[in-house]
């Protein structure tokens, strides 16, 4: 939080505004409708200092418009709307008057971290940000107030700030924020002001509509493939399908004299070829038949791996946990339930296939992109250019779609090499067949579970052995020497239920194939394996899986808020009828708990729809509900892809999914209807939003499929599982 | 030379027959509402009308559009006030937003056809792809979108 304090003391470029700034009339919209929204720019970036800065993230014009930075980027999550209310809350502006930018990366680089990490990956923008953007919006407010008080000479305890007007209660005196940005600027508070407690929130809370919808619907917010710069030519790329292969050689006279063609680039790994428009890049690019240095890789496919997999969770493992003793409780007998579950490689597949707009001259780069870890980017851009990071600027776009894909800029990484040899701006876009078979795909993984129930049918003990690949050795991240990573064992090492004695092991196993982050990473598939797993449990134990569940999570009172409140709205226990059935999931990831009960109907061919999806989330607090909403609504299709449709596959080395007729995703024909509630423990929580949603679903899907026809579902997707129909 | 009319503009294009009509309008024309998601006629991010039908620009070349009228998202209304954008507005529905122009040009069709649809028909007949999975909103939003067309 001093951070703010000392920043705001050291700002530069301040200069004087005019006192022209009119009196005026009161305007007293505290919460405008969509009328009344602040906005923000068709590109979401600015320059990277503004006048009348009064801090890092705020300035303010003598017109009174007021400038609000935001440390993390948007990709659909709604990052620029709720981060600035966040230091509305505190400044007491009329939000009409709020436009929204990205912090600069390349300040943040010379500011010391002033925006902090930036990074928009772990559902991190709220969780991680609120007190920095609070204090940001007190402080500034603060200064405001007092550069009133001293100008009317009065004690700033005698004024007040609403609506973006300081006024002095006793005189009804009041001035306008654009006339006061330029004292406030200049002073020095002895005290920073301490930030607002929620039961003060006014702002905080209210369903505001976003602000990057407006450009939204009408195709004016700018993405980075639709980046234009004078003279810039086109990259259209296609790297060794066999990940770690190498590009041997190619003939490049089916490119060569193509209308518009102007180079064939050769990368270790790829080859590119570039021209005056992509489609001629591309349909050149399509003509050639590159040889490729596959290596041993080029033999492995998905079942060895699934084989690998396996047979590891037989071999040793790191423990992650090992609470009492449960070799001794297996010792004593009791019903012992064992399972073991599987789960797939998933590609990402933003909607935006990912792209880079590079400019590389000798002594700076500037770069269009999405990138969800700009600060990252800076870093990947320096070693790609061989330029010092501060000479490089990115320019990050509204993102396609992340869901932690674009926190590895690969694609700018080709762009820079091939804008070396082309000495002009270069847009290289991958197709979508580039972008799905060379992601960084969601780990494949194994786990066996088992557990010994007592004579009342509770689990005395429980014993998890994960396989899984590791996403920070795969990155480079980290070598992981424990052998242990978080991602792995998330949802295992911290498994809510009351059981006396739990052991988690692990081994990490990497393969050929890059891994990466994907959205709710290892909670992605671990809630899936424990929530399915729990369900056995309780069927074995012969208890109703809600009541299961919540004698299990006895005590805690934000899991079985949220457990009972998708119970209640979700109408568990009541009949549904042949062929129907209801699964219960919850689960604790990025700080927040979610619970979702899905209703589902198996048809006689044995094909699921899923009908409903009754979900409630407790994060604490919400900075605006209707963001809350449509990202859990977000997260339950994502998941729900995965659940019914997602795998990619390994044959000869490579992805054998290319495209959306391949990769099937969940459309509107496949969406059920989603209710989401919030079960608030409020305190000190404040989790993430954008990732929770989507693990639940995958295994509250299943359950419901176990309970419509009694088939337990232990691997993914849905589609590859012959169901026999209703029960 | 290839002559078509896009957003009421009329164009003279020399460019291969065979080039699809997306990258003509993101390309030659440097109008970036409309996007390419996937080139193979699967997402609809790149939906367009062609004399008023809802079309996958990725997917249909120039050559088979010369002389006809296209109407991209650019075009769909000069101030955004279209009943269908107004409707997204007000349901808040983009996400990251990429799919959207897609999606709005798809529901600005469909409801031509069908004036008062009922969820099915929105899900029979609507089957461009949201990563983000807006879905639920898009559904919303046909609604009223509808309810404000009819009055
Ligand atoms: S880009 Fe045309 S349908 Fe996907
Ligand atoms: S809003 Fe992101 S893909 Fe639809």
């Amino acid at each position: 939080m001093n951070r703010i304090a000392n920043t705001s003391i050291t700002r530069r470029h301040f200069v004087i505004a005019s006192a022209s700034a009119a009196g005026g009339l009161a305007i007293s919209v505290a919460f405008p409708g969509l009328a009344d929204a602040a906005s923000i720019g068709m590109q979401a970036w600015g320059p990277e200092t503004a006048p009348n800065e009064i801090n890092a993230f705020l300035a303010i014009d003598p017109d009174g418009s007021i400038l609000i930075r935001s440390p993390h980027q948007e990709m659909g999550q709604g990052a620029i709307t709720a981060l600035p209310m966040i230091v509305a809350e505190e400044l007491e502006c009329d939000w009409s008057k709020v436009k929204v930018e990205y912090a600069s990366p390349a300040r943040n680089l010379r500011e010391k971290n002033v925006y902090g990490e930036m990074t928009t990956v772990g559902s991190r923008g709220v969780r991680t940000s609120w007190q920095m953007l609070l204090q940001a919006g007190a402080s500034a407010r603060e200064r405001l107030i007092a550069a009133a008080a001293h100008r009317w000479n009065v004690p700033p305890s005698e004024c007040e700030a609403a609506n973006s007007r300081v006024t002095h209660k006793a005189t009804g005196r009041s001035l306008d924020y654009g006339a006061l940005a330029a004292d406030a600027a200049k002073i020095n508070l002895d005290k920073e002001p301490a930030i607002r407690t929620p039961d003060q929130f006014k702002l905080i809370g209210k369903r505001v509509a976003r602000l990057d919808t407006p450009l939204k619907i009408n195709g004016s917010a700018k993405f980075a493939i639709d980046t234009q710069v004078p003279g810039m030519v086109y990259a259209a790329v296609a790297a060794c399908p066999v990940f770690g292969g190498k590009l041997k050689s190619v003939d490049e006279t089916p490119a060569k004299g193509r209308r518009g063609v102007l180079q064939v680039v050769k990368l270790d790994n790829a080859v590119v070829v570039v021209a005056d428009r992509f489609w001629r890049a591309k349909e050149a690019l399509a003509l050639l038949k590159p040889e490729w240095d596959v290596g041993e890789a080029g033999n492995t496919d998905s079942a060895q791996f699934a084989k690998l997999y396996r047979d590891t969770l037989d071999g040793a493992m790191v423990n992650a946990r090992n609470d009492g003793n449960v070799d001794d409780a297996f010792g004593k007998g009791g019903k012992i339930v064992e399972a073991v579950y599987e789960a797939p490689h998933l590609a990402h597949a933003t909607m935006e296939p990912l792209n880079a707009t590079v400019h590389l001259q000798a002594d700076k780069l500037e770069v269009w992109l999405g990138s969800q870890t700009p600060m990252g980017t800076i870093r990947q851009a320096a070693a790609a250019s061989g330029l010092k990071p501060e000479q490089i600027v990115i320019h990050n776009c509204f993102l396609g779609g992340g869901f932690g894909r674009r926190s590895i800029n690969d694609e700018m990484r080709q762009a820079i090499l091939v804008a070396k040899d082309v000495g002009k701006p270069v847009k290289l876009v991958w197709t979508r067949e580039e972008d799905m078979t060379h992601d960084r795909y969601r780990p494949q993984a194994a786990v066996r579970m088992k557990a010994a129930l007592g004579a009342d049918g509770m689990p005395t003990a429980f014993d998890a052995r994960i396989a899984v690949g590791s996403i920070l050795r795969s990155t480079g991240i980290n070598k992981v020497e424990s052998g242990i990573e978080a991602q792995a064992v998330e949802g295992f090492a911290n498994i809510p239920y009351a059981i006396p004695s739990v052991r988690v092991g692990c081994m990490l196993k990497n393969t050929h194939v890059p891994v990466m982050f994907w959205r709710s990473v290892g909670s992605s598939q671990n809630a899936f394996f424990v929530e399915s797993y729990i369900d056995e449990l309780a069927q074995a134990a012969g208890q109703d899986p809600y009541k299961f569940r919540r004698a299990l999570l006895a005590g805690k009172s934000d899991f079985l808020g949220v457990l009972d409140t998708i119970a209640v709205k979700s109408d568990w226990g009541k009949p549904l009828g042949q062929g129907r059935g209801r699964g219960i999931a919850i689960h604790e990831c990025y700080g927040s708990i979610i619970g979702q009960v899905a209703e589902v109907t198996v048809s006689q061919k044995g094909e699921v729809k899923v009908d409903r999806v009754v979900a409630a989330v407790d994060c604490g607090h919400v900075v605006n509900p209707g963001i809350v909403e449509a990202q859990i609504q977000s997260g339950v299709i994502y998941g729900l892809s995965a659940a019914l449709y997602g795998e990619i596959t390994i044959k000869q080395g490579r992805v054998e999914q290319a495209n959306f007729d391949e990769y099937q995703v969940v459309r509107l024909a496949d969406t059920p209807k989603i209710e989401v509630y919030l079960a608030l423990s409020g305190g000190k929580k404040w989790g993430g939003i954008g990732e929770p949603g989507t693990a639940a679903t995958a295994p509250a899907v299943a359950n419901a499929v176990f309970a419509a026809t009694g088939t337990r579902v232990r691997s993914m997707p849905l589609k590859n599982i012959k169901l026999p129909g209703p029960v | 030379m290839i002559a078509l009319t896009v957003n009421g503009k009329a164009y003279s294009l020399d460019v291969e027959s065979e080039t699809p009509l997306l990258w003509v309008i993101r390309d030659e024309l440097g109008m970036t509402g409309t996007k390419f998601g996937c080139g193979i006629a699967q997402c609809g991010a790149c939906t367009v009308h062609v004399d008023g039908e809802a079309v996958r620009s990725c997917s249909i070349q120039i050559g088979d559009v010369a002389n006809k009228n296209i109407t991209t998202i650019e075009g769909l209304s000069p101030d955004a006030k279209h009943p269908v954008q107004q409707a997204w507005l007000a349901e808040d529905v983009p996400q990251c937003g990429y799919c959207q122009s897609g999606q709005i040009m798809a529901a600005v069709a469909f409801l031509k056809e069908h004036p008062k649809p009922t969820d099915a028909d929105i899900d029979a007949n609507l089957t461009n792809i949201c990563r983000c999975g807006t879905y639920v909103r898009i559904r919303s939003a046909i609604h009223r979108a509808a309810a404000l067309m009819k009055t």
